[in-house]
């Protein structure tokens, strides 16, 4: 659908000859989408690692970053530079293109998820049919770069944390895209776009009570979120880089820009997922459930917002996501480190078939009502 | 030529060059990581031809899963670490077996549909493919679930015979939640012992176990 898009557009332009600087012609319109996900995907992660610093730190009784920046704020961009400057260490016994290759192999998933993710009404790269399962598939590709990155470092650490990896998204790629599924039915669209729209349209059986989806299906939000956090290895999932018993799991060997890639791929990966939550659980754009932006009250409270509806349901995304990612920190500082055949029991023993109970029930109602 | 034909045949060029580099590279992690970027190029073959559902299908299943399985079980078992090399020594029997499923395929599919009129590959909505499944070809759908059923079941009673004998108590340590990690002996009726004792207990059952069976 997207190469669609690129090919019809790129030959009708041909055939009109539409100016480069002509606002509706296709080269620009790419450039300003490819501009916001990029700046997004840059900027988003950046925000919620320093909220995670401050808010550990807070957590723990202690005041986290404070001299970089007004209150510490540019400690993640001087994280960056130093980063930078550091030597790239290959090792000699390391597979050196697959170690190359790993971080990147990591980092491009966690950015295409960002072309499907609506961050507020039009504020979307692309609106697909499958938008949905598109984010779903996107992400089980990026174990691939944690694997070949555990594997080309030839060090058994390394390869321990790349397999525990692997064992994890097995484990819960299924719960999630079951509760995810859940979702889909009630919502009956693939599209992330379409599911915030029949978000604001779902109204309590028999009254006219709009509720977003967490409400009937606050088992499937719960599965979701454990799921993702096992999915990007999160505290208390975070066995591929134990750090207690494996050094640093998969990145043992990585310095530099090549770690911050990996570190890129988590954050973005938490932005990402807490994205999907908003938008297939907690409303999307909406302020309140059957609360209409201002501005927007003639499309369904969605579309067409005007400037100050459309900054308004930016604002009203990006605060939830960052209520989410404060969660998923909390959660880190909370609780210990599960053990490797805890976390497979919780999966197949709880999740599986929960998630299982959850899309029956869903499907069922669904019918009924 | 349009600017679907010039992806389709770069799609196609990576795709048949990664399926070379899969058979031919000496390192079984290469091969594995190539046979993904080969089927990612499947999926992209099919992204040209309109059928979205079906490229992410491929994506998720085979990329996102069955390769991943497959470097699981190489780096679980007989992956060597780093730059060694590990390779079977089959090259002209594998020859073979490729050339002739090669040649054999391509004339089934040269017979079957060689006359075939040329249509422009058209998108079908997804909703259209999910109530052609489940209306019109829900039997054959049921059928294969079957299938894979069964072969789920096999594969679990094949490991489990690897583990001890099939459904016979063993030991084996339960952990719950929270709790630090116990053994116990056979079901959930038997009491737990202090922690020393029970590994003891429990290595010396192992161990008439598997003298049994021998």
């Amino acid at each position: 659908m997207i190469l669609d898009t690129v090919l019809t557009t790129s030959t009708a332009m041909v055939a009109q000859t539409a100016g480069l600087l002509d606002t509706d012609s296709f080269l620009v319109s790419m450039l300003l989408k490819v501009a916001l996900v990029i700046g997004l995907f840059l900027s988003l992660p950046l925000i919620v690692g320093y909220m995670e610093h401050k808010a550990m730190a807070r957590l723990q009784h202690r005041r986290g970053p404070m001299f970089a920046g007004p209150a510490g704020s540019l400690q993640l961009v001087a994280d960056g530079i130093k980063f930078i400057q550091k030597e790239d260490v290959i090792p000699r016994a390391a597979d050196k293109w697959v170690f190359a290759i790993a971080p990147g192999m990591a980092l491009v998933p966690a950015l295409l998820i960002f072309f499907v993710l609506p961050f507020g009404p039009g504020v979307w790269a692309a609106d697909l049919e499958l938008g949905l399962f598109y984010a779903l598939a996107i992400t089980s590709i990026s174990v691939l770069g944690v694997m070949m990155g555990g594997w080309a470092s030839a060090n058994k650490f390394s390869l321990i944390g790349g397999l525990r990896a692997a064992g994890q998204l097995i484990a819960y790629e299924l719960p999630l895209i079951l509760a995810a599924i859940a979702v889909a039915v009630q919502a009956g669209s693939l599209s992330l776009v379409g599911i915030v729209e029949s978000q604001a349209t779902f109204m309590v059986a028999g009254t006219d009570i709009n509720v977003w989806f967490v409400f009937p299906q606050i088992l499937g939000f719960t599965i979701f979120f454990v799921a993702a956090l096992a999915e990007l290895s999160r505290p208390p999932f975070d066995m591929p880089i134990a750090d207690s018993e494996l050094v640093f799991g998969y990145m043992t060997e990585y310095t530099g820009l090549k770690f911050a890639m990996y570190l890129l791929t988590e954050y973005a990966g938490m932005v990402s997922m807490s994205a999907l939550m908003v938008v297939l659980y907690l409303g999307g754009w909406q302020i309140l459930p059957g609360v209409p932006l201002p501005g927007c009250e003639a499309g369904g409270g969605l579309f067409d917002c005007g400037v100050l509806g459309t900054l308004i349901g930016v604002g009203v995304v990006m605060g939830k996501i960052l209520m989410l990612t404060f969660v998923m920190v909390w959660l880190r500082v909370a609780y210990p480190r599960l053990r490797e055949d805890q976390l497979q029991r919780m999966s197949w023993l709880v999740l599986v078939p929960l998630s299982l109970v959850n899309l029956a029930v869903v499907a069922v109602a669904k019918v009924v009502f | 030529m349009t600017g679907y034909d010039v992806v389709f045949v770069l799609v196609g060029l990576v795709t048949a060059g990664a399926a070379m580099l899969t058979v031919t590279s000496k390192n079984l992690v290469h091969a594995a990581l190539h046979l993904a970027v080969t089927l990612a190029g499947i999926a992209g073959v099919f992204l040209v031809l309109h059928a979205d559902f079906l490229a992410l299908v491929q994506l998720i299943v085979y990329v996102g899963a069955v390769t991943v399985l497959f470097l699981f079980g190489l780096m679980l078992t007989r992956a060597p670490i780093g730059r060694e090399a590990l390779d079977s020594q089959n090259r002209g029997l594998g020859l073979a077996v490729a050339g002739g499923l090669f040649v054999t395929l391509s004339a089934l599919i040269v017979m079957a549909y060689g006359g075939a009129e040329r249509v422009t590959p058209q998108r079908v909505a997804t909703e259209d493919i999910g109530i052609s499944i489940f209306r019109d070809w829900v039997l054959p759908f049921e059928v294969l679930s079957m299938l894979l059923l069964a072969a789920l079941i096999g594969a679990i009673v094949l490991a489990r015979r690897e583990a001890g004998d099939s459904g016979e108590a063993q030991d084996q340590t339960i952990i719950d939640f929270g709790d630090a990690p116990r053994d116990e002996q056979g079901g959930p009726g038997a009491t737990p012992a202090g922690a020393g004792g029970a590994a003891e207990l429990g290595s010396g059952d192992t161990t008439t176990s598997a003298g049994e069976r021998r």
